[in-house]
C-alpha cells in the first residue's frame, strides 16, 4: 500500500486526536473498580436518575430530576418519615399563632451541616430571602410567595427586609404569612424551602457545582458528580437521625433512555427504577408482578376547551364532549399504567377536613353517557345557531405536544366523538413549546393539558382556574369561583376551606371548563430484596429509608 | 501554497459568520423560550427575572452583537438550563467523550470498510461479494437506534463483561463504537467496491498484469491506491460527524457526550448551548473538509494546488 496513504490516514487520526484536546474522558481511570470497592459489605442502593440535574442548589432546582437527589441530601424544617408522615425535621417543634399567620419554629439541638457548622435559624432566613432575590431568578421562587412580602421582593417592588421571615435568635425562626395557609408546614418540606449554609454560600457562590464544596444537612451527602453520567451519595454520619438510615450510600446513573435504564434494572444492576417504559408497566401489570408499584400522583390529565371559539363557548357542548369520552377505555387500553379514570379535576390522595378522601366527599362529576351527550350536543349547537355540517366544516382540531401516548389518546377521543356525536375533529401535533405559545395566544380549539400538584391540598389543582392564575390556559373567569378560592385561601378553618373547594370543583365541572380524562400515577419497580421505599404522592418514591436484604 | 491557505482560512471565517447569523435568526424565530418546562409554566414575575438574568430582555440586535463579541473571545456563555456548567465547560467535557467513541468507530470503519469493499470487488458476484454486500446493506439501512437496541438486547444482556449502558470504563465504549461504526463502514465498503470495480477494468491494471507483476502487488499498489480516492473524499464529513457524537447512540447507551446537546438544546431552547454546539460543529466540519482537500492533493497526483506544487 502506498506510504503516502498510510501517512495521510495517520495524519487525519493524529489531527483528530489533537482536536480532542489529547485528553481521555476525565472519569476514565479515576475509579475503574468503583463498583466493586463500594460493594464490599456496604449497602449501596443503585438506581437511575433520568436526567442530568441543572443544579444541586435547592433554590435553583426545577423538577424531579433534581428533587430526587436534593430530598436525600437536604432536609427542611419539616420532613417525611419512614411511614410517609410529615414530621418535624430540622425544626424540633413549632408554634402557630391563633390567626394562623405566624409560625415560630425551634431549630433542633445539635443539627449540623456536612462541614460541621451548626444549622441555625439565620440559615433559613438567609436561604428563603436568597431564593426570592430577583437577581438569582429562581424558577421556583413562586412557591415562597406565601410568606409576607415575598412576591413584592421577587418582583423587584418590595425590599429584602420586608420579607417576613426572621431569625429571632440562633434557634428560633419566625415566619409571617400573607394569609393563613393550611399546608404551609408541608411546604417547608419542599425543596425550595431546604436551607443552605449561609457562610458557605456567601463565601463561594459556586459551592453547589462541585461535590468537594457542596455542603448539605440531610441524611446523605454528595460525594461525586460526573455530569450526565453518575451521581454518588454517601451516608451523612453526623445527621441527627442517622440511626434510621440503613443505606451506606446511593449511586445514581444518569441515563435518559427509558429502555436502556429498564434493561439495566432487569439485568440486576438497579434496585429500584422510577421512570419505567409504558409498555413494560402494562406487561408487569398484566402479570401481577410484585416488583411493580403504582403510586397515585397528585396530577390530572385533561383537555382544554377554548371558550372563545364558537360553539365551545356553550357549556352544553363542552359537557357533551366530556360525556362522550369513555375514560375507562383510555386508561385500560391505552395508558395502561394504572391511571384512574377522571372523576373530576381533583385527583385521589388528598384529604378533607375529616381526614377522608377529598375526592370521595365530592363524588364523581364525570359521567360517560353517549346518548345524553348526543342530545346535549344537539341542544348546545342549536343554541349557538349552528348545524352539525357547519361544525364539521369548522376544521376543529385537538392540539397536543408530540408524543406517542398523547397521540393515541387523541386518536381514541377523536373516534369516540365521531361515534357518539357524529363530529369530525382533526388532530394536530406540535412541539411542546409551540403548544404553550398557542395556548397562551388562544390559538387553539381543544388542547391537551396536564398538571402535577406541588403540595398535598386540593388547592394545588383548583388554583389553576382562578381567573388571574398564570396557568389558566382556558382563561376560565367566574366570579363565584374566584370568591370561593379567595375565601379558602384567607382562612385556615378546614371546614370552610374544604366546603368551598368542594363547591368550586362542582362549579368548574358543571361549566366543564376543562375535560378531565384521567388522574396520573407514578409507576415504579423495586427488586424484592429492597424494603423501606415509601411513596408520598407529591414526591418521587422515597429511597431515604430503604434497606437491602442480602 | 500559502496563498491558498490564507484564502481558505478567510473563506472559513466568513462561512462561520454566516452560520452563526443564520442560526441566531432561526433560533429566535422559533416559538417558545428556554424557561418553559413540561407541566410547569412559570409566573410572569419569575419569567421577567430570568429574562433579565440571561440578558434576553435586551433587543435582539443588541443580543446578537454581544453574542458575536463573546464568540470571538471563545466564550459561549452560560447555559440557560444548567446552573452548574457553562457552555464552554459542557463542550469541553462532552467532546472528548464523543471524540473517543468517534475515533474508535472511525478506526473500525477504516479497517473493515475498505477491506470489505475490496474483497467484494475482487470476488465480484461470488460468495464473498454477497456476504460483504449484505453486511453493508444492513449497515446503511438499519437505523442506529435499532442497531443500538439490538446490541443491548442480544449482546450486552448475554455477555457479562459488556455493560448495558453507562460510562466510566473502556468496556463501556465497545458497543457504542460498533453501533456508531456500522453506517460509515457500510458506506465506505460500498463506495470502495464500486470504485475498485471501475479501477480493475482500467487499462493500466491490464498493463501491470501483463508486465508480470504479482497479483498482490497489482491489487495493493495500483488498484487499491486509486480506488481509495473517493473514500478519502467522504472522510471529511464522516470524521466530523463521528467526532461530535450521535444523539441516538449516546442516548441509547447513556454516553455523556456532545451528541445529546445537539437535540436537547433545541428542544429546551437553550439558546447559548444551541449556538455553542453549532459553532463548534461548524469549526470541526470546516477544518475536516480543509484537511481532506489537502490530503487529496497529496494522494492524487493529478490534483495540484499551484503550478509549482510538487
Amino acid at each position: 500500500m502506498s506510504k503516502k496513504f498510510i501517512i495521510l490516514t495517520s495524519l487525519i487520526l493524529v489531527l483528530a486526536i489533537i482536536f480532542t484536546g489529547c485528553s481521555s474522558p476525565s472519569n476514565e481511570g479515576k475509579d475503574p473498580a468503583g463498583n466493586n470497592q463500594t460493594a464490599g459489605g456496604k449497602k449501596i442502593l443503585r438506581s437511575n436518575n433520568s436526567s442530568e440535574p441543572g443544579s444541586l442548589d435547592p433554590a435553583l432546582a426545577q423538577g424531579t430530576h433534581e428533587s430526587w437527589i436534593l430530598e436525600n441530601v437536604f432536609e427542611g424544617l419539616m420532613t417525611f418519615d419512614e411511614n410517609g408522615e410529615l414530621v418535624p425535621g430540622m425544626a424540633e417543634s413549632y408554634e402557630i399563632s391563633e390567626d394562623g399567620l405566624t409560625y415560630t419554629f425551634k431549630i433542633r439541638d445539635g443539627v449540623t451541616w456536612s462541614n460541621g457548622d451548626p444549622v441555625t435559624a439565620e440559615d433559613f432566613e438567609y436561604t428563603w430571602k436568597r431564593a426570592l432575590d430577583p437577581e438569582l431568578a429562581a424558577d421556583y421562587a413562586h412557591i415562597l410567595y406565601y410568606i409576607k412580602g415575598a412576591q413584592a421582593y421577587n418582583s423587584g417592588e418590595g425590599s429584602r427586609d420586608d420579607v417576613a421571615v426572621k431569625a429571632l435568635d440562633e434557634k428560633t425562626l419566625e415566619v409571617t404569612l400573607e394569609a393563613p395557609t393550611a399546608y404551609f408546614l408541608e411546604l417547608t418540606a419542599f425543596y425550595t424551602y431546604f436551607p443552605v449554609n449561609k457562610n458557605v454560600v456567601e463565601s463561594n457562590p459556586d459551592w453547589a457545582k462541585d461535590p468537594e464544596t457542596h455542603v448539605s444537612n440531610g441524611p446523605f451527602k454528595l460525594v461525586r458528580w460526573d455530569h450526565n453520567a453518575k451521581i454518588v451519595l454517601e451516608k451523612n454520619e453526623s445527621y441527627y437521625n442517622a440511626d434510621k438510615i440503613k443505606l451506606d450510600g446511593i449511586e445514581l446513573d444518569i441515563i435518559e433512555d427509558q429502555n436502556t435504564a429498564w434493561q439495566k434494572y432487569e439485568g440486576g444492576e438497579y434496585h429500584i427504577l422510577v421512570d419505567v417504559p409504558t409498555s413494560v408497566v402494562a406487561q408487569l401489570k398484566a402479570q401481577n408482578d410484585p416488583q411493580l408499584n403504582i403510586g397515585n400522583q397528585i396530577g390530572t390529565y385533561y383537555y382544554n376547551v377554548n371558550p372563545d371559539v364558537k360553539p365551545f363557548n356553550n357549556a352544553k357542548v363542552r359537557q357533551a364532549l366530556s360525556m362522550a369520552i369513555d375514560c375507562e377505555t383510555i386508561t385500560e387500553n391505552i395508558t395502561q399504567g394504572g391511571q384512574i379514570p377522571a372523576e373530576g379535576v381533583v385527583p385521589y390522595g388528598l384529604k378533607d377536613e375529616n381526614g377522608n378522601e377529598f375526592r370521595d366527599g365530592v363524588g364523581s362529576l364525570v359521567e360517560y353517557d353517549p346518548d345524553k351527550a348526543k342530545q346535549l350536543f344537539e341542544e348546545g349547537l342549536a343554541e349557538e345557531g349552528m348545524t352539525l355540517e357547519e361544525f364539521n366544516s369548522g376544521q376543529f382540531v385537538i392540539l397536543y405536544n408530540t408524543s406517542e401516548s398523547h397521540k393515541k389518546i387523541a386518536q381514541a377521543v377523536q373516534e369516540m366523538w365521531r361515534t357518539a356525536l357524529g363530529i369530525e375533529i382533526g388532530l394536530e401535533n406540535v412541539e411542546f413549546q409551540v403548544k404553550l405559545d398557542r395556548e397562551k395566544a388562544g390559538d387553539y380549539q381543544i388542547s391537551r393539558g396536564g398538571w402535577i400538584g406541588d403540595y398535598m391540598d386540593p388547592m394545588t389543582i383548583l388554583d389553576l382556574w382562578w381567573s388571574e392564575s398564570a396557568f389558566n390556559d382556558v382563561k376560565y373567569n367566574n366570579e363565584e369561583y374566584d370568591k370561593l378560592i379567595a375565601e379558602s385561601k384567607a382562612t385556615d378553618d378546614q371546614n370552610i376551606r374544604m366546603e368551598n373547594m368542594r363547591k368550586a370543583e362542582k362549579m368548574i365541572m358543571e361549566d366543564m371548563a376543562v375535560i378531565p380524562i384521567y388522574f396520573y400515577t407514578q409507576p415504579y419497580v423495586v427488586k424484592e430484596n429492597v424494603s423501606g421505599i415509601t411513596y408520598v404522592p407529591v414526591r418521587y418514591p422515597m429511597i431515604t429509608y430503604a434497606d437491602i436484604a442480602e | 501554497m500559502s496563498k491558498y491557505f490564507v484564502r481558505r482560512l478567510a473563506m472559513s471565517v466568513v462561512t462561520l459568520w454566516v452560520i452563526v447569523t443564520i442560526t441566531f435568526i432561526l433560533m429566535h424565530s422559533v416559538p417558545g423560550n428556554p424557561f418553559a418546562n413540561e407541566n410547569k409554566n412559570i409566573p410572569e414575575v419569575v419569567y421577567q427575572n430570568l429574562l433579565k438574568k440571561y440578558g434576553l430582555d435586551k433587543p435582539l440586535s443588541e443580543q446578537y452583537l454581544i453574542y458575536l463579541k463573546n464568540i470571538v473571545r471563545w466564550d459561549f456563555g452560560e447555559s440557560m438550563k444548567s446552573n452548574t456548567e457553562t457552555v464552554n465547560e459542557m463542550i469541553a467535557r462532552g467532546f472528548p467523550v464523543s471524540a473517543q467513541l468517534g475515533l474508535q468507530a472511525l478506526l473500525i470503519a477504516l479497517i473493515i470498510g475498505p477491506a470489505l469493499g475490496a474483497i467484494a470487488a475482487l470476488y465480484q458476484n461470488r460468495f464473498p461479494d454477497y456476504i460483504s454486500m449484505i453486511v453493508s446493506i444492513i449497515g446503511v439501512s438499519v437505523p442506529s437506534f435499532v442497531m443500538g437496541t439490538f446490541l443491548i438486547q442480544f449482546v450486552a444482556r448475554n455477555v457479562d463483561w459488556l455493560p448495558i449502558g453507562g460510562w466510566g470504563e473502556w468496556r463501556h465504549t465497545i458497543l457504542p463504537s460498533f453501533a456508531l461504526a456500522l453506517m460509515p463502514l457500510a458506506q465506505i465498503a460500498r463506495l470502495m467496491r464500486s470504485s475498485m470495480l471501475e479501477v480493475l477494468g482500467q487499462d493500466y491494471i491490464k498493463t501491470a498484469k501483463s508486465k508480470g507483476i504479482s497479483r498482490t502487488a497489482v491489487i495493493l499498489k495500483h488498484a487499491v491506491r486509486n480506488a481509495i480516492l473517493p473514500v478519502v473524499s467522504i472522510l471529511g464529513t464522516t470524521v466530523s460527524n463521528l467526532l461530535v457524537g450521535s444523539f441516538v447512540i449516546e442516548k441509547i447507551f447513556g454516553v455523556p457526550g456532545l451528541g445529546m446537546f445537539f437535540v436537547n438544546s433545541i428542544y429546551n431552547r437553550d439558546y447559548t448551548l444551541i449556538m455553542g454546539v453549532t459553532v463548534f460543529y461548524a469549526i470541526i466540519l470546516i477544518s475536516m473538509l480543509f484537511i481532506v482537500d489537502i490530503a487529496y492533493t497529496l494522494i492524487d497526483p493529478r490534483i495540484r494546488l499551484t503550478k509549482e506544487g510538487r
